[in-house]
């Protein structure tokens, strides 16, 4: 197949390097060096008992979504630059079905599970059988 | 997919009109287009493991009297197998700037490297996975094993998969070269690779530091 590529004006694939070698490099190094420090901190604070206890597992939660930002800005190049509009959108669709899908099904199993009518013994999640 | 020469696909352009809210230079070209679409896929393929991760989250404590989360779990084993999986994903970026460049050594080298450390995190988990059926956790326990191991192996299944891949892109840019449509089939591996990695980064924070929370 033949391929007739003319110069590119107003997109970028997602994934696609910059240009100049040292800012794409600088960007990867950076990009493992933040993701080396919130996954150090994620299994500090899963270790440490200095943080109030119930607190924990939400911080976890947001250092682990802070974790994916940094994995999309610079592995994955996603910016707010106007050349990167349509991976944008299609990444803000993606989170959007994303979270409906498991914030409703969470939300949803738990009602269920503690409005069923049924004997304190099953009411029990950890003596029902898979 | 239409050249620059041919006539462009109908609905694409409007003719002669300079504001069409699509341009007038036709669609974009393929180095575009496919990474465009393989990112769509990925995406998708977060919403399934959303469905995945769903079910998790419902079953975790339907353990039928069974092994629970704290006791199965080694914070150590993960904790390698996220640096070892961390690093390919970095290393993976490294063969992309080498491929652009065109330079056949580091580009091999880097991607070789790459699939190294994903070995490394196949290991881990299946070692990880014989442990756990060993000790009476297989998947048919309870409802909670089952969802583990369909939620982490379907992790582990898209590993291989992009192992698999990646030995192709090895052996194809070996015999091709960097032809165009080599690179664009090396940046959808990179895109999926780093997307692998980012799921990872769900798992570990959902399933191993929760469930072994104190």
């Amino acid at each position: 197949m033949t391929e007739h590529e003319q110069p590119e004006f107003g997109n970028v694939p997602p994934g696609e390097p910059h240009d100049n070698m040292l800012s794409e490099t600088v960007s990867y190094i950076v990009g493992l060096g933040l993701a080396l420090v919130l996954t150090g901190i994620s299994f500090w604070v899963a270790s440490t008992t200095s943080i109030w206890g119930p607190g924990v597992a939400t911080g976890l939660v947001v250092l682990a979504i802070a974790q994916m930002g940094v994995h999309l800005v610079f592995f994955l190049h996603i910016t707010s630059g106007p050349d990167n509009t349509n991976n944008v959108l299609a990444l803000a669709f993606g989170v959007l079905i994303v979270f409906l899908v498991m914030i409703g099904t969470i939300w949803i199993m738990a009602h269920m599970n503690n409005n069923m009518g049924v004997s304190p013994e099953m009411m029990n999640l950890q003596t029902q059988r898979g | 997919m239409t050249t620059g020469t041919e006539a462009p696909a109908i609905g694409l352009t409007h003719m002669g009109s300079e504001d069409t809210g699509l341009g007038n230079r036709g669609p974009q070209s393929k180095s575009i287009v496919v990474p465009y679409g393989f990112w769509l896929f990925v995406l998708s393929d977060m919403v399934l493991f959303s469905a995945l991760f769903a079910t998790y989250a419902s079953l975790v404590h339907a353990t039928d009297g069974g092994p629970v989360t704290s006791q199965l779990f080694d914070r150590t084993t993960v904790a390698i197998e996220t640096l070892a999986l961390l690093i390919s994903s970095f290393i993976c970026g490294i063969a992309i700037i080498a491929a652009k460049r065109e330079n056949m050594f580091w580009t091999q080298t880097a991607l070789f490297l790459t699939g190294f450390f994903g070995f490394v995190f196949l290991v881990l988990e299946l070692t990880e996975f014989g442990h756990m059926i060993s000790i009476g956790a297989p998947p048919q326990r309870s409802a909670f094993l089952s969802s583990f191991f369909t939620l982490v192996g379907c992790h582990g299944a898209h590993v291989t998969c992009g192992l698999l891949w990646l030995g192709t892109m090895m052996a194809q840019i070996w015999a091709k070269g960097f032809q165009q449509h080599i690179m664009r089939r090396l940046l959808c591996f990179s895109i999926f690779w780093h997307a692998l990695d980012i799921i990872w980064v769900a798992i570990f924070t959902i399933v191993y530091l929760i469930g072994t929370l104190p």
